[in-house]
């Protein structure tokens, strides 16, 4: 009983662990791929004592983004504004980052990991209602935003406020639809069991991925999921050109900070969840349990470590792929103005789904369960 | 594990709570809330009930009436939109066009 | 559900409870709520009912609870503090009836021979595969008119909170909201921010 306790315990230390530093480098990478895209440097200055200068490498800007920043971050002054809802106020931020990281709890991470006589399954929480549960805890971030904004007792950041959480719960019908198809067509709502469904080939050397069962969904939720996340061109909420800061205004410091790990922790978990239903989450192509067996017909026996080891790695590497995919689009696209983005939801994307559940439900009972 | 008899006995509490807060307080709102607040306790007897049973009816009427439950949280807001409107108050006690 | 982890429960959701009727503020009011809400779900999921409890999370935290915020800043209520007292002869009768009431429910439950949980219940107990079979086999005619009812809500809805006279005042730069979302506040919110925000 207790080596289960523990178990978990090291499954949940792992993944949080995991999902605050890729959080960090994902940050990294924003910086420094955005500085790539507008044809600048970014930054390049921040190093310990001069080690970087002094043996001759070029600085990537790792000290300033995973060092320097948050140091300074952390260490601001942390003030309340006047006539501010002070317990709000301090509440808001961490409502905001708690719904996001709970639900990498049911982040299917790897296949079975066979150490002595435990088999432990590599996803932190085994629910079989996964997917609802994702839904429902996507469902409480609204609150954060909502109150951050209140709590602020400024205009501004009350309209920001308003327009993100209008727009969060718009979204979160698209996403709900797009789940809904992908929840029809693997017949289970167990993240871990949508995986496995996705072992196998077709004709011999096509991965069973999900990507070629619901091509519309994974792109609904793509947008759907940028939209939640309120990345551009979903930004308004943030509105840089317009409303300063939006709904985290009057936030500096540590609060601020942890608005804007929301961020990039929400990125990492819709690229998670693209992982899981439509790219086959921790399956490497063509890899089984026992090892490798190639389409040619050459195998490749492993032992049990290295292949979870390998499908860790595997999703994880499409996690980060993803990620970096977003980050692309933000730096790319405009903005959509508020009533673009509200018709782009409500006109476009829901009654897309509709046609979609619709067409899978009908598929799925004709062709008697793929 | 716990007696069914116990989660009764909260519902019955969270109900009365509820009756409560209809009564103390003037704020419409806040008394739509202590509706609600009497709506889940009762959704949380029938829950108890439905596994002391060993039926899942318990669990379909409480989804009826979660659903309900939203359709008639949107009207009756709507409703509070209206007469905010019209009479610039959210106070029960100011609404009394209708009394002796 | 172990009796700690029940009266834990217990206790968190008549505290969230009592917060609801005796806050001030209604933005902490809907707060207190939201947190008593989440609580009885996670009570329905310790009674086997895994997917109602989600089902209450997802729809009544995660809609309802916003759509009463949406309200409240809508009509931009002032906390209750400056309001005259009101009939405090109504406010103490009702809550001495309500702890009467809480008595006499409590004597009665209690007062059953302490009903034990059924220990064996079939894997799929609470399962959304089971309530659904019910919803498409016995409760089939209820979940048709529900869709009714759901409809004539959104439309009632729209009907009673949208401004006829397409009043927008010109001090914050809210821009028309083509297609706002069909909730009560969401219609107005552009006529209606404003409208408070300049009173």
């Amino acid at each position: 009983m207790t080596i289960e306790l523990l178990i978990g315990a090291i499954k949940a230390i792992v993944i949080v662990v995991l999902v605050l530093g890729l959080t960090t480098m994902m940050l990294w990478f924003e910086r420094k791929g955005s500085a790539l895209i507008q044809d600048r440097i970014g930054a390049n200055r921040a190093d310990i004592f001069g080690i970087g200068k002094r043996l001759g490498l070029p600085n990537f800007g790792f000290i300033n983004t995973v060092l320097a920043d948050p140091i300074k971050m952390f260490t601001k002054e942390d003030f309340v504004p006047d006539g501010a809802d002070r317990a709000l106020h301090a509440l808001a931020p961490f409502l905001a980052l708690f719904p996001v990281i709970i639900t990498f709890a049911v982040a299917p991470m790897g296949d079975i990991l066979r150490i002595g006589r435990y088999n432990i399954d590599l996803q932190p929480a085994n629910l079989n209602v996964a997917a609802l549960y994702v839904l429902a805890t996507i469902g409480i971030g609204v609150y954060g935003i909502a109150l951050g904004g209140w709590a602020s007792n400024n205009r501004w950041a009350m309209l920001g406020a308003i327009r993100a959480s209008a727009q969060m719960i718009s979204y979160e019908i698209a996403m709900g639809l797009a789940i809904i198809a992908v929840v029809v067509t693997y017949g289970t709502l167990d993240l871990q069991a949508m995986c496995r469904i996705q072992g196998g080939v077709w004709f011999g050397w096509l991965p069973r991925w999900g990507i070629l069962l619901q091509p519309v969904s994974f792109v609904m939720l793509l947008i759907a999921g940028m939209a939640e996340s309120k990345r551009v061109p979903f930004d308004l909420p943030e509105g840089e050109s317009e409303l300063v800061a939006g709904y985290f205004t009057e936030y500096s410091g540590g609060k601020q900070a942890v608005f804007m790990m929301t961020d990039f922790a929400e990125v990492l978990l819709v690229a998670v969840l693209i992982t899981t239903f439509f790219f086959g989450g921790w399956q490497v192509p063509w890899l089984y349990r026992d090892g490798f067996h190639f389409p040619g017909g050459a195998h490749l026996l492993m032992p049990n470590l290295i292949v979870a080891l390998l499908e860790f790695v595997a999703f994880w590497v499409k996690v980060v792929i993803f990620s970096c995919f977003q980050i692309l689009i933000r730096w790319t696209l405009p903005r959509l103005r508020y009533d673009q983005l509200m018709r782009l939801g409500w006109k476009g994307l829901v009654p897309l789904g509709l046609i979609n559940l619709v067409v899978t439900a009908f598929v799925v009972v004709v062709a008697g369960g793929k | 594990m716990t007696p069914i008899s116990y989660f009764m006995a909260l519902s019955a509490i969270l109900f009365a709570i509820g009756v409560a807060g209809v009564m103390i307080r003037r704020n419409v709102i806040v008394m739509f809330l202590s509706i609600e607040l009497m709506l889940n306790a009762v959704n949380l007897a029938f829950v108890a009930l439905g596994r002391r049973m060993g039926s899942m009816d318990g669990q379909v009427i409480v989804f009826f009436v979660i659903t309900v439950a939203a359709a008639e949280a949107a009207v009756g807001l709507a409703l509070i939109v209206a007469v905010f409107r019209n009479r610039e108050t959210v106070n029960a006690d100011e609404l009394n066009l209708l009394r002796w | 559900m172990p009796p700690l982890v029940f009266a834990f429960l217990a206790a968190l959701a008549i505290i969230a409870s009592l917060g609801v009727i005796l806050q001030r503020n209604p933005v902490h009011c809907v707060l207190s709520f939201a947190l008593a809400l989440t609580d009885i779900g996670v009570l329905f999921m310790g009674l086997g009912a895994v997917t109602v409890g989600f089902l209450q999370i997802v729809v009544y935290v995660g809609a309802i609870m916003v759509l009463f915020l949406f309200v409240i800043w809508l009509l931009n209520t002032q906390a209750d503090a400056l309001k005259p007292r009101g009939n405090l002869g109504i406010k103490f009768a009702g809550a001495i009836g309500a702890a009467v009431l809480a008595a006499e429910l409590f004597v009665t439950f209690s007062s059953y021979p302490r009903m034990r949980e059924i220990r064996t219940m079939p894997p799929d107990f609470g399962s959304i595969a089971s309530v659904a079979r019910m919803l498409f086999s016995d409760y089939l005619v209820a979940f048709e008119v529900t869709s009714l009812l759901l409809l004539a809500s959104i439309v009632g809805a729209i009907a009673l909170a949208r401004t006829t006279t397409g009043a927008a005042s010109p001090a914050l730069p809210v821009t028309g909201g083509g297609d706002a979302p069909a909730g009560a506040p969401g219609a107005s919110i552009a006529s209606g921010a404003p409208a408070r925000e300049s009173a």
